[in-house]
Formats: C-alpha cells, sequence, structure tokens
C-alpha cells in the first residue's frame, strides 16, 4: 500500500513492484537458447524447447535501438510523446516511452544510453495506483 | 500441383460509400469479375471471401446470398492487411490441387473513418498506449523506418519522396482514392503523424472492394486467359531478434521472396512492375531491399535516382499504392491482384507500363503475414 492508502499493481506483468527494492522487469529464459522474453510463454518461439524458463532480472539501464514521436493518437491520449524499443544487455529488448527528453529528432540518438524509471500512470477502475516503467536518457 | 490463370478481375473506386454496406460492396466487385472472365457465378465452384473487420460475419456467404445461391464451399479469411491475397492464394489453391476448375477470390472491406489502427479498443480498462510505447501503426512503422535510416543514413527526404511519387502515379488511375499529386514541400510540410510519417506518408482508410477469378488450364484455354499465377506464397514472421517488440516486417518479406522467385522462376531483374505495401511511406524503402529490387542500404539511392517510378528501372505502385490508391484492408491484397493482370494484359491505359509481361504483388499484414503473387504472360 502506498502512503496514500491505494494499493499499486504494474500495468504488465512483468514489471514487478518489490516492496523491498527497486522495481525492476522480469525476463524468461530459455534454459536451451538463452533466448530471453517478456511474460511466459508455454514453449520458446526461437528454438521451440518447452522450457524450462528462468525468471531473471532484466538491467535497468539499456541503450535506445530506435525511437518515433507520436503527435497523432487514439482520442483522449494526450501528445505528444517520445516511444522507442530498449535493447537490453540480456538480449531482450523493450517498447516504451522515453521520458525527460523533449519531443524533437535532435535529442534522440540511435544507441543513447537509457535507464528505467517509473511513475503512477493512472489509477484502475478500483482506484489502484497503476505503476507504468519508462526510459529515460542516462549517463553512458 | 498444376498451373493456375487468372481468368478475371475487377475492383471498385476505393473510397468512402457510407450508404452501402460490406456484402453489396463485394457483390459489386464479384459480378463485374465474372463479366470481365466471361463466366457466370454458377461456374464458380469455390468462393474464398477475405474482409477483416467483419471476419465473423459470413461476408462471403452473404455475397452470395446478393449474386446466386449456388452452394458452393465458402471460406472466410482474415489475415490482418494480407486478409485479401491471402483469400486469393485460397481459391488459387483451390484450383492449382485439381480440386476446383473455377474458385473466386472476393475481398471487400468498409472501414469508414475508423481512426488509426492499431488504438486501443474501448473496453481496455488500462491504457498502454503511449505510457509504453505505442502499437499504433504509424509509430510502428515509423520506427521500422528508423531502423533502415539507423543502418542506412536514409533521409525523411527520401522517405517522403516515396508519399510524392505514389499520390503522382495515382492521378492516372481513376480507381484510386486520392488523385492529387503533392510536391516534397507539401509532403515535408504536412502534419506529422508519427515520426518520420507525415500525413501524406501514411495510407488512408476507406471502403472498397476487388475480386478476382482463377481457373485451370483448360478453362483458360476457354475463355483465352493468358495471364498465369506463378507463385502464390505465404509466410508468417519467424523468429527474430526483436519481432516480439517491433513487428519485424522484413524477414517474413525475405522469406516469401525466395521462396516466390524460387517457385516462379524468375528473379527480381525480371519483373516489369511491383505493387508492394506501402501502408506507410517508410514501408516502400524496407521492401525494396526485402523484395532484391535494389542492394542492401540501396533504397534511398534507388528512389533519389527514380527507378521505382513510372518509366523508371522497377516502377513501384503505378497504381498510386496503398498511400493514395487507398488501403481497404480486406480488399487490398485483390486489388493489387488486380492491378498486375490489368498491367500484363496492356490495359491500364494512361498509367500502363508498357510490354510488361511479369508482375509481382505484395502484401504484409501486421502481427504478422505476408503474401506474394508472381504473375506472368
Amino acid at each position: 500500500m502506498t502512503a496514500s492508502g491505494r494499493a499499486r499493481r504494474p500495468i504488465v506483468p512483468f514489471l514487478k513492484l518489490p516492496d523491498d527494492g527497486e522495481p525492476y522487469l522480469a525476463g524468461q529464459r530459455c534454459t536451451r537458447c538463452r533466448a530471453v522474453y517478456l511474460g511466459a510463454r508455454r514453449a520458446c518461439s526461437k528454438c521451440t524447447a518447452e522450457g524450462p524458463f528462468e525468471e531473471i532480472p532484466l538491467s535497468r539501464k539499456g541503450r535506445l535501438w530506435v525511437w518515433s514521436i507520436v503527435h497523432q493518437s487514439a482520442p483522449g491520449i494526450p501528445v505528444p510523446y517520445v516511444v522507442g524499443v530498449v535493447d537490453l544487455p540480456e538480449g531482450v529488448s523493450v517498447r516504451c516511452n522515453l521520458v525527460d527528453v523533449e519531443p524533437d529528432p535532435k535529442h534522440l540518438v540511435f544507441g543513447m544510453p537509457v535507464e528505467m524509471t517509473t511513475g503512477v500512470s493512472q489509477q484502475d477502475k478500483d482506484g489502484n495506483d497503476v505503476v507504468a516503467f519508462y526510459f529515460r536518457p542516462a549517463a553512458g | 500441383m498444376r498451373d493456375v490463370y487468372v481468368g478475371g478481375v475487377a475492383m471498385i473506386r476505393f473510397g468512402r460509400y457510407p450508404d452501402r454496406d460490406v456484402p453489396d460492396l463485394g457483390a459489386e466487385a464479384a459480378l463485374l469479375a465474372l463479366k470481365d472472365a466471361g463466366l457466370g457465378i454458377r461456374d464458380v465452384e469455390l468462393l474464398a471471401c477475405g474482409s477483416l473487420f467483419q471476419a465473423n460475419a459470413m461476408v462471403g456467404q452473404r455475397v452470395l446470398q446478393e449474386i446466386g445461391q449456388t452452394g458452393i464451399p465458402v471460406v472466410n479469411v482474415a489475415n490482418a492487411c494480407a486478409t485479401g491475397s491471402t483469400a486469393f492464394r485460397e481459391a488459387w489453391l483451390a484450383v492449382a490441387s485439381g480440386e476446383h476448375e473455377v474458385a473466386m477470390a472476393v475481398g471487400v472491406e468498409q472501414m469508414g473513418k475508423m481512426g488509426l489502427l492499431g488504438a486501443p479498443s474501448g473496453g481496455a480498462r488500462i491504457r498502454t498506449e503511449g505510457v509504453i510505447g505505442s502499437g499504433l501503426m504509424p509509430a510502428v512503422f515509423g520506427q521500422a523506418g528508423m531502423e533502415h535510416m539507423r543502418k542506412y543514413g536514409t533521409t525523411v527526404e527520401q522517405f517522403a519522396k516515396v508519399a510524392v511519387k505514389n499520390h503522382r502515379h495515382s492521378v492516372k488511375n481513376p480507381l484510386s482514392q486520392y488523385q492529387v499529386e503533392v510536391s516534397l514541400e507539401d509532403v515535408l510540410n504536412a502534419r506529422m503523424v508519427a515520426y518520420p510519417n507525415t500525413l501524406y506518408m501514411c495510407c488512408p482508410t476507406g471502403d472498397g472492394a476487388a475480386a478476382a477469378i482463377v481457373v485451370s488450364p483448360q478453362k483458360a484455354r476457354q475463355l483465352g486467359a493468358k495471364v498465369k499465377v506463378l507463385a502464390s506464397v505465404l509466410t508468417s514472421d519467424p523468429w527474430s531478434e526483436r519481432d516480439l517488440t517491433l513487428p519485424d516486417v522484413n524477414t517474413l518479406t525475405r522469406n516469401a521472396a525466395a521462396k516466390a522467385y524460387e517457385r516462379a522462376g524468375v528473379g527480381p531483374d525480371d519483373l516489369d512492375l511491383v505493387e508492394l505495401h506501402d501502408c506507410f511511406a517508410t514501408a516502400e524503402l524496407l521492401h525494396y531491399e526485402n523484395l532484391g529490387l535494389c542492394k542492401e542500404g540501396e533504397a534511398g539511392r534507388a528512389i533519389d535516382a527514380g527507378e521505382t517510378a513510372h518509366g523508371g528501372r522497377i516502377p513501384v505502385n503505378v497504381s498510386g499504392g496503398l498511400l493514395s490508391k487507398g488501403h481497404p484492408l480486406g480488399a487490398t491484397g485483390v486489388a493489387g491482384i488486380y492491378e498486375i493482370t490489368t498491367h500484363l494484359r496492356g490495359a491500364a491505359g494512361a498509367r500502363q507500363v508498357e510490354g510488361a509481361k511479369v508482375g509481382m504483388s505484395h502484401v504484409i499484414g501486421l502481427g504478422s503475414a505476408c503474401t506474394l503473387n508472381v504473375l506472368g504472360v
């Protein structure tokens, strides 16, 4: 529970919010071919082995693979926002919003180091805080 | 597998038909294709009908209820933006296998002004769009273009030139949803949708229908049909490094191309025209390389040099492409067959690619499916 008395829940199951530590993303690694996934699956879509999979904590730091700036979105969604694909060192990439950066191409550099941060994105229908992850520019 | 010929094709002008419904649009295209072939609905032994947003509504049967309930097998197909081209392949398979002499593919869609594809449905309780990235098509294909920019230094101007070319082509296509030329300046200065794609670099929503009739060699001789299906290939997305994060539209197209060229016994240099899936301007340049129309990393140079414009080395999207002709999802793939067939018959009027002997139609459905149909005379 937060100070406000509301419960916190992650926006996706692979975002972990431990009570006694920093939030992190969890990957499922195929123990045969080492491919890493966000979220559980029945078998490895790369090598087809039915696991076993091991859960591994993913690094909070990664590098920006590609990005876009969304100026027109679905109704009710504030624009512009910067989106991207971040490569993590464990060999998996993650789709995310980029924060703490101007929505301007000149501030977005392929390969730039980024780090994960979290924040309350919205309340769910029961009034719980929905925690999302974001990435922001980081020191190399 | 035996040879299969295109006996008849038709499409209606893509646009907006708010006063009509999906079976009616499909029925119009079906009757036009039958007339084009010189056949009647009683000659058709199987119908494959592609319609994405009404995939659960038995559109194929409802088309037959409009034009003739002959009791034939009907399959209703959904495969994202590759819905129509997958329906065409089902019809091809039905004849190629020897099971049927005449089969029809109908592709039809009514989108109205439905907004951005990939937008969250009203039922989603937790909003993820714009919170943990974007699943909207403009952003997905924006980022796919940015990968090309990252790898090869492709410029925003080069992507924008795709829109200039395809809108220019569409001026000569009376069935195109839009038929308006735009300048490079117009494209670059238009409202940004998702970087680097501006408004003119994004295909419109719309309504439309197309139909194609495929026939056995014996039937083709009777009808005088000359256009042959040299290859009809369907692939799905194989595992690749970031496919589950940002759909990889490249690998499955390359796999399809390798198979299609092998089956057809032709190479990219033998193609006289290509209709490819330019849902966004960024996508077109990726597919030049995916289909082997130019060397790796040279798509930007190819568009700069005008190689893919009408009259160039390998004309691409002389119909106006999805960007201008429109992209009523289920209709698109069958409309690609219409376009190639029309050129191979020498019947494309002002936009005719002179002397065209071999053409290819490429479609991608995100999620992902890729079809390639190679036709020849």
